[in-house]
């Protein structure tokens, strides 16, 4: 089925935590995956299992202890500082379960956001910018800001900020998790028109209902992957 | 190039941003900063000013000037109670002045000054003055401003003439009603004819002759040609005073000693100490170096500038720690914010970059408001007292330089805090 070189290639990815003298915690203990373009996939684990690390190393938020990590071809388990902060700017697009959008920008600022970091000019981005927001249905609200927005009007601006810098994956953590079902149904399908307009989307979520609209499921167990299966399920 | 610029315009506009959520605390935070930079400008410019004055009073003197004066010395004061009769012989001589004007290099000319306390009389009027016996050059060195008439001339000198000049205080109040010139004015036994009525610009050197303490105003000069002091008064000056009087022999109470340039007057003024230490057995004499004195005030104003400028510059450091502690506070308080810009791309550098600037918008934002507040505080007291001030543009370049030290200093210890957050813990923090 793979066509194309996997965006995503973990390889023996450990990571320990050292707490305290004699007490090392191992988060995760040699994962192995392999993540496709265009692909949809779910993390889904309970509590403890590791799923939060994976996370956080697949969004280049923290270094794994052993194990190498290919984002889109290029090495990034060993980077300093800067470049993974570069790496991050560059190819993913975060969602967070509580929006995270900074309170003192308006609306277009907070899309705007990940350009900054890059050095990018911002009226020449302008442009973009409007149409992400009117592309989740914001386009009249540019200059509102954060708390004068409801919940999913809020997780609407994350995605369009979580997409202005084309990233090479959008990273979501618990999209829904603060919403309501039916607000949390509006950003679900949302992420489904990402997904079907090519984007590739990596969702950790234990919401049965949110996995199930992902093409690939992956449990995790212990620190390691339980199960990988692909989803029959998916409304095509 | 412009891109950079456009970046930092950004950064700073988002920190002026931050800082407006919280004006009050903002505005608390400046305040220290706007205390110290207005209390250092006007600290200086009231030293500066107070000096200056000082300087001036000097500089009136003259730089290239060597003041005499006689000085009765101590070992004698104490005789005169006891012993009547005997006249004290004390003071400079004309040959002094001879000696000083053949001998010291450099010399221009020499001055002679007798003053004699008498009371001038016109009509019912009796004023008590100071006869001053000079010659004609004392315009040119003591600065005379000639309002009517003429001063002493060569031949008033040469025929020992009864002439006088009035300082227009004094003529004022001898002649409420008449014009002085032509008149005759009593002195002791003899009539002076008024020719000239003069104003001083300064007259710092009869302040210690005058009677000063006895209340009367300063402006009370009548000068007569030295020759006709000499011999009108005589040399034996007596004192009247309660029940008893003294002798005095004195040939010449001050001798103004003109040099070529100012530093001719470094090199004479020690060799015109040992001069007439060859010739008087007692020192009956000060000398009186403007240039040293004004040297002096300028040291003084030295001293005075640090300790103004460190009182100053520890108000400056209080409310650099004022600005720390908040952002400080501010840091904690916006680490969600922190991390969700290290998630979004931002490096270490960006986040420093973006508190440093906040801290440095407050600072010199306060470094501004103090400057525009401790320039007008001068300004203020000059116009309610009548202080004198100076607000120099080194002192105002100096606070406003301070206070943007003050920033980058006490900003970079809370920027490296927020860069150092990690990003997991941030994104976490509630």
């Amino acid at each position: 089925m793979p066509t194309a070189d996997p965006i995503i290639c973990l390889e023996g990815i450990e990571k320990r935590y050292v707490l305290g003298a004699e007490v090392v915690v191992r988060a995760l203990a040699g994962v192995n995956l392999k993540i496709f373009p265009g692909s949809y996939v779910a993390i889904m684990g309970p509590s403890g299992s590791g799923k939060s690390t994976m996370l956080n190393i697949l969004g280049c938020l923290d270094r794994p202890t052993t194990g190498s990590y290919l984002l889109g071809g290029i090495d990034v388990s060993r980077m300093p500082d800067d470049e993974l902060s570069e790496a991050r700017g560059k190819r993913i697009g975060f969602i967070f379960q509580s929006y995270n959008l900074i309170a003192q920008l308006t609306v277009l600022e907070n899309i705007q956001v990940p350009l900054l970091y890059q050095g990018r000019d911002l009226k020449a981005c302008h442009e973009h910018c409007v149409k992400l927001a009117k592309l989740v249905g914001l386009g009249d609200r540019l200059d509102h800001r954060p708390n004068q927005l409801s919940g999913g009007q809020q997780q609407r601006v994350a995605i369009a900020r979580s997409l202005v810098n084309d990233p090479l994956m959008v990273l979501a953590d618990e999209p829904t998790g603060n919403l309501d079902s039916r607000t949390g149904l509006e950003v679900l399908e949302m992420i489904d028109q990402l997904n079907a307009a090519g984007k590739t989307i990596v969702l950790v979520t234990h919401d049965d209902r949110v996995s199930s609209r992902a093409q690939r499921i992956i449990h995790m167990k212990d620190g390691l992957i339980d199960r990988d299966v692909t989803n029959r399920s998916t409304p095509a | 190039m412009n891109l950079i610029s456009f970046q930092l315009l950004s950064v700073v506009r988002l920190g002026i941003k931050s800082l407006l959520l919280h004006k009050l605390r903002s505005m608390l935070t400046m305040l220290g900063i706007i205390f110290g930079v207005c209390s250092v400008i006007a600290m200086l410019a009231i030293g500066e000013g107070a000096s200056y004055e000082a300087q001036e009073a000097i500089k009136k003197l003259g730089s290239d000037n060597i003041i005499l004066r006689s000085v009765k010395p101590p070992e004698d004061s104490k005789q005169s109670g006891t012993g009547r009769g005997s006249a004290i012989d004390y003071g400079l001589t004309y040959k002094d002045a001879a000696r000083i004007q053949s001998t010291i290099p450099g010399v221009v000319r020499v001055l002679p000054v007798r003053i004699i306390r008498e009371n001038v009389r016109f009509a019912a009027n009796n004023l008590p003055c100071q006869v001053i016996g000079t010659l004609p050059f004392y315009t040119e060195i003591v600065g005379l401003d000639i309002l009517r008439g003429r001063f002493l001339a060569e031949m008033d000198e040469t025929i020992s003439g009864n002439v006088c000049v009035l300082t227009v205080g004094l003529a004022q109040r001898l002649f409420p009603f008449q014009d002085p010139l032509e008149h005759s004015v009593r002195i002791d036994a003899f009539y002076y004819r008024v020719v000239g009525l003069v104003r001083e610009k300064n007259m710092p050197e009869q302040r210690t002759q005058t009677a000063k303490a006895e209340g009367d105003p300063l402006d009370n000069n009548v000068y007569i040609p030295l020759s006709t002091s000499r011999t009108r008064f005589g040399e034996v000056l007596i004192r009247r005073s309660a029940g008893s009087f003294e002798m005095e022999k004195i040939e010449l109470h001050q001798l103004t000693v003109q040099m070529r340039d100012p530093t001719a007057v470094e090199s004479a003024d020690p060799q015109i100490k040992t001069l007439l230490g060859h010739f008087h057995s007692k020192v009956d004499y000060e000398t009186i170096v403007p240039l040293q004195l004004l040297r002096q005030a300028e040291q003084t104003k030295r001293i005075f500038n640090i300790v103004l400028g460190s009182i100053a510059a520890i108000s400056l450091l209080v409310g650099g720690i004022g600005i720390m502690n908040i952002m400080l506070a501010t840091v904690t308080e916006r680490t969600r914010e922190i991390g969700i810009r290290r998630a979004l791309g931002a490096k270490r550098r960006d986040i420093t970059m973006q508190f440093l600037v906040e801290t440095l918008v407050l600072a010199v934002g306060g470094g501004l408001i103090g400057v525009v507040v401790g320039v007008m505080v001068p300004l203020a007291v000059s116009h309610f007292t009548s202080m004198r001030t100076i607000v120099t543009p080194s002192s105002v370049l100096l606070a406003f330089g301070i206070s943007g030290a003050v920033g980058i200093i006490f900003g970079l210890y809370p920027a490296k805090a927020a860069a150092k957050l990690d990003p997991i813990d941030a994104l976490r923090h509630e």
